[in-house]
């Protein structure tokens, strides 16, 4: 069950504990760890935040969303839950199936494994920023193409894995884009097409080998 | 008697998914997206024992939680605590309790503050430790092994004496996990006027009467919505436990609740395939004739077997011997209880297991015998006698599969002796064979067209992933000689003319020929309502202008003659060993598939894909595994249970045989019922030794070489 980072009631400054420390080392041991101690604290006051919720702007798409969060909540829960862009899915929360692929500051990231909070100040972009309905990108119209999806829900975490590759690596070949997207799953089993979709955005063209026979006409 | 027509320009065609554009850019909404005003962010307690009598719950530290709007006791905890009945946790991970409230957070805290508790009971996990005599009992009025059924045909003690060859062997197979992308759930809205529920289900009829029943709401006061729903593979039928959880809080909260399982919950509770233990014993004539089979399975359906369900089927029992026909059988099987999650249909129940162990033992004995596994298959997937002429018949669709399939492969050229090819990287091919029943019924559609020419199919269905949407608008546009951009489908919802659940690859051949039939209807009405002799194509809109302020809406039902049952298919795999590290590496994959009439070449093509992509994974990397000492599941994630990759994918080949006299068929199960089998027909042809357990995994293929130091 994922956990959250409870309070269990314990808490230390980081001056009180470095400062323990100094106690019990040598003169100019202790001076040093005092003046570390002392920047410590200071940053300490600056930043210390939650666990109630804050006021936090996350620039999403384009836009700036402003939302009120605990420092807890992840990047995901916070667009997924706290806003109608539902695109990006949950559906391992622990960086291990890709389908809430983000892109924030250009890079790509499970945003299940980031906070909320981290995400301020970023541009971040969503499936829904790539396209929609009646005006979508090259590589949503490839993936629709090469009929790389079934039910859907890993297909937004794809797109923006494809997307974000071909960002990086306009022509990239079999290898690349396989291992490149090795970080998202599919449980229907649309990959070989997603594979095909991938290059087919790519400019390159890549087909299975399918064939109908007309049963009545075999031997 | 209606029929196909037999100039199809959409229906038969390669189209793309008409719900493609919602799915790639984020705009469709699944039943865990719907953000009903006001809903509310719900989890489900779940107990951290393998077995336990709980003897006190306290749910008011969770309602004091800020943020939290209510808190309940899951069904049967509640109806045991009323009735002053033991309440026993069977399994980790069964429910406890739920509670909703403003975020996931404030749900997570909840869960933490409730107070349970129990005490522990024995309990056993494993199916071998199970079936010991002094082994704890899952269920106190019977022992964990049921009682054997026995079959036999012939007279087999006698037979095996008549062979010229007989192998033995003992296979296993895992209990596998569905793990769909969208975890189970529903969001459900409980308001006076009555219940709204979004379901992630394959039969929204089947959430809908069961809400009805669970919740004593009258059934018109019941509406299931699933628009869209993220893979289901067998386990999503009925509101489940999760889905009266979420009932109870929104009446409690009065206000939408929204409960999806966590990834680590669905790995727990929700369903899984029953294991196998199979002995199996084959014998032949010289000729290569089948003579004698003997076959002794066990396996375990977790809580939903043994005991208090008289050792039921739930899934355990295969079909033995599968495709092939022996003269001379003895077929014992048995269940076996254990403390874990209760099995489910999962994919073609009872199939990719009986496939394995038969199709391996099969290609044991022709090696014994000195044949072509191909020819010795040839040789016995025959039909029964009566049906020998009957081109229909799957056995006799499998013999052109095989032969066809062979010279595709290119059997002949790459076959070798087992563990012949030199090098530590060893090449080998395999080959399965499969056999599903599909097939349709009663299902209700309509149609409305308006004087604009617009026109809304509608039906109660799912679309899974399966591509019924699609198909659907393509039926529609070819009966009104139009494009399927034109037909407005609307689907997933009980409002709608009821269909069947989406199960056992049923609903192509239900939904198509319903759609066919109201269409066809609706065309007849429209050219007798507005007199237009022929109101197809380029005359409809002028047709329809006719009709007026009132849209035509026409009713129709599915009609016989339009689908049927019973599909073959084979898969023929190419493998890579590594042996020193004992690495499986799946290079091709050929499948040569019947389905009847082909709806939709691309949608199809890509389920066949799928099925081989699930059977590669029970072939090499999937299985629950359960903690002995704990009782725990050890591997409820997806770093822990493997699916197939990207990085894995082989190449997939596809022959589709084009079958369409016989109407629609289905196509969803058959695909992944050969792929573990010939994939370990192809491991044992390259390294020369079976591997005779699921997954196939480099520790089991480095033991059956010797090679693996825990084995030394």
């Amino acid at each position: 069950m994922s956990e959250s980072n409870s309070k269990d009631g314990f808490s230390i400054s980081r001056r009180s504990f470095l400062k323990s420390f100094g106690t019990s080392a040598a003169v100019a041991a202790t001076a040093q760890v005092e003046a570390v101690a002392a920047e410590l604290e200071k940053a300490n006051k600056e930043k210390v935040i939650g666990p109630e919720a804050v006021p936090i702007t996350l620039n999403v798409n384009g836009k700036p969303i402003q939302l009120t969060v605990e420092p807890r909540v992840t990047l995901l829960d916070a667009i997924r839950n706290m806003t109608p862009l539902t695109g990006s899915k949950e559906v391992c929360d622990r960086a291990t199936c890709g389908a809430c692929s983000m892109l924030v500051d250009g890079k790509l990231i499970y945003s299940c494994s980031m906070l909320a909070l981290d995400a301020q100040g970023k541009k971040i972009t969503t499936v829904e920023g790539l396209g929609e309905p009646g005006k979508l990108s090259k590589v949503q119209e490839a993936f629709i193409e090469q009929d790389a999806l079934m039910c859907g829900y890993c297909t937004p975490g794809f797109v923006m894995s494809v997307t974000a590759l071909l960002m990086k690596n306009p022509k990239p070949t079999e290898a690349e884009v396989r291992h490149s997207c090795a970080g998202n799953l599919c449980r229907c089993g649309t990959y070989p097409r997603i594979l095909q979709a991938a290059l087919k955005a790519a400019g390159i063209s890549k087909t299975a080998k399918t064939e109908v026979i007309s049963y009545a006409k075999l031997a | 008697m209606p029929s196909w027509p037999e100039k199809r320009e959409y229906i038969s065609s390669h189209h793309t998914r008409i719900d493609g554009p919602y799915k790639v850019s984020g705009a469709a909404k699944y039943p865990s997206d719907v953000q009903p005003e006001g809903w509310l962010y719900g989890m489900i307690l779940r107990s951290k024992w393998a077995k336990a009598k709980i003897t006190k719950i306290d749910l008011d530290p969770a309602l004091k939680v800020p943020g939290i709007k209510a808190a309940v006791l899951a069904p049967a905890v509640e109806e045991r605590q009323k009735s002053g009945a033991d309440v026993t946790m069977r399994y980790y991970g069964e429910e406890i309790a739920g509670v909703a409230g403003t975020s996931k957070q404030a749900c997570l805290d909840a869960l933490k503050a409730i107070k349970v508790e129990a005490t522990e009971l024995p309990y056993v996990v494993r199916e071998e430790d199970a079936k010991a005599d002094d082994a704890p009992r899952v269920w106190d009025d019977a022992p964990n092994l049921s009682t054997p059924s026995t079959k036999e045909t012939g007279t087999v003690d006698q037979a095996f004496g008549e062979c010229a060859a007989v192998v033995e062997g003992f296979f296993t197979t895992p209990v596998q996990l569905h793990n769909p992308l969208e975890t189970h759930g529903n969001t459900v809205s409980w308001k006076d006027d009555g219940v709204t529920c979004w379901a992630s289900t394959q039969g929204i009829t089947s959430v809908h009467d069961g809400l009805s029943k669970n919740l004593d709401v009258p059934a018109s006061q019941v509406r299931v919505i699933s628009e869209y729903m993220g893979g289901g593979f067998g386990a999503k039928f009925g509101p489940g436990v999760e889905g009266a959880i979420a009932a109870q809080l929104s009446k409690q909260a009065k206000a939408p609740v929204r409960v999806f399982l966590t990834r680590f919950d669905q790995n727990l509770a929700v369903g899984n395939r029953p294991s196998s233990f199979q002995k199996i014993k084959l014998g032949a004539k010289a000729d290569g004739t089948l003579h004698a089979f003997e076959f002794d399975n066990f396996g375990t359906a977790g809580v939903g077997a043994g005991g208090a369900t008289a050792g039921g089927g739930s899934g355990v029992a295969l079909r033995a011997p599968y495709i092939y026909r022996v003269p001379n059988t003895r077929v014992k099987q048995a269940t076996v209880a254990v403390d874990a999650g209760s099995a489910r249909a999962f994919r073609a129940p009872s199939c990719p297991p009986s496939s394995f162990g038969m199709e391996s033992i099969m290609d044991e004995l022709a090696v014994k015998l000195g044949m072509d596994p191909i020819e010795f298959r040839i040789k016995n997937d025959t039909p029964a006698p009566d049906r020998a002429d009957d081109p229909n018949d799957p056995a006799n669709i499998r013999q052109k599969e095989l032969k066809l399939g062979a010279e595709r492969f290119g059997w002949k050229e790459k076959y070798k002796k087992p563990g012949s090819s030199p090098g530590p990287i060893k090449t080998g091919i395999g080959c399965a064979g499969s056999s599903w029943g599909g097939g349709g019924r009663g299902t209700k559609a309509e149609v409305e067209i308006h004087s604009d020419g617009s026109v809304e199919v509608r039906c109660g269905t799912q679309d899974l992933g399966t591509g019924t949407r699609t198909y659907i608008a393509l039926i529609a546009a070819d009966v009104f000689g139009l494009k399927p951009e034109q037909i407005t489908v609307r689907i997933g919802d009980t409002r709608y003319p009821p269909s069947g659940g989406s199960g056992g690859s049923s609903t192509s051949p239900s939904v198509s020929p319903a759609i066919l039939t109201t269409c066809t209807k609706a065309l007849e009405a429209l050219q007798t309502q507005t007199g237009v002799a022929d109101a197809r194509g380029s005359n409809w809109p002028d047709a329809c202008k006719k009709l007026g302020v009132n849209p035509l809406v026409t009713q129709g039902q599915w009609e016989k003659g339009l689908s049927s049952t019973n599909t073959g298919g084979v898969q023929f795999a190419e493998v890579e060993v590594d042996t020193d590290t004992g690495f499986v590496r799946v290079k091709k994959v050929l499948v040569v598939q019947d389905g009847g009439l082909i709806l939709n070449r691309l949608t199809c093509e890509s389920q066949l894909n799928g099925g081989v992509i699930m059977g590669m994974g029970y072939a090499l990397y999937e299985e629950r595994v359960m903690d002995k000492n704990s009782g725990v599941v050890l591997n409820p994630n997806f770093e822990t249970y493997k699916l197939t990759g990207l990085g894995e994918v082989p190449e997939i080949e596809v022959i589709l045989f084009d079958m369409p006299e016989r109407g629609v068929i289905g196509i969803g199960e058959p695909s992944t019922i050969p792929t573990a089998a010939a994939i370990a027909n192809a491991v044992a042809n390259a390294i020369g030794v079976r591997v005779s357990s699921l997954p196939i995994t480099p520790q089991k293929v480095l033991a059956a070489l010797g090679k693996d130091k825990l084995s030394a």
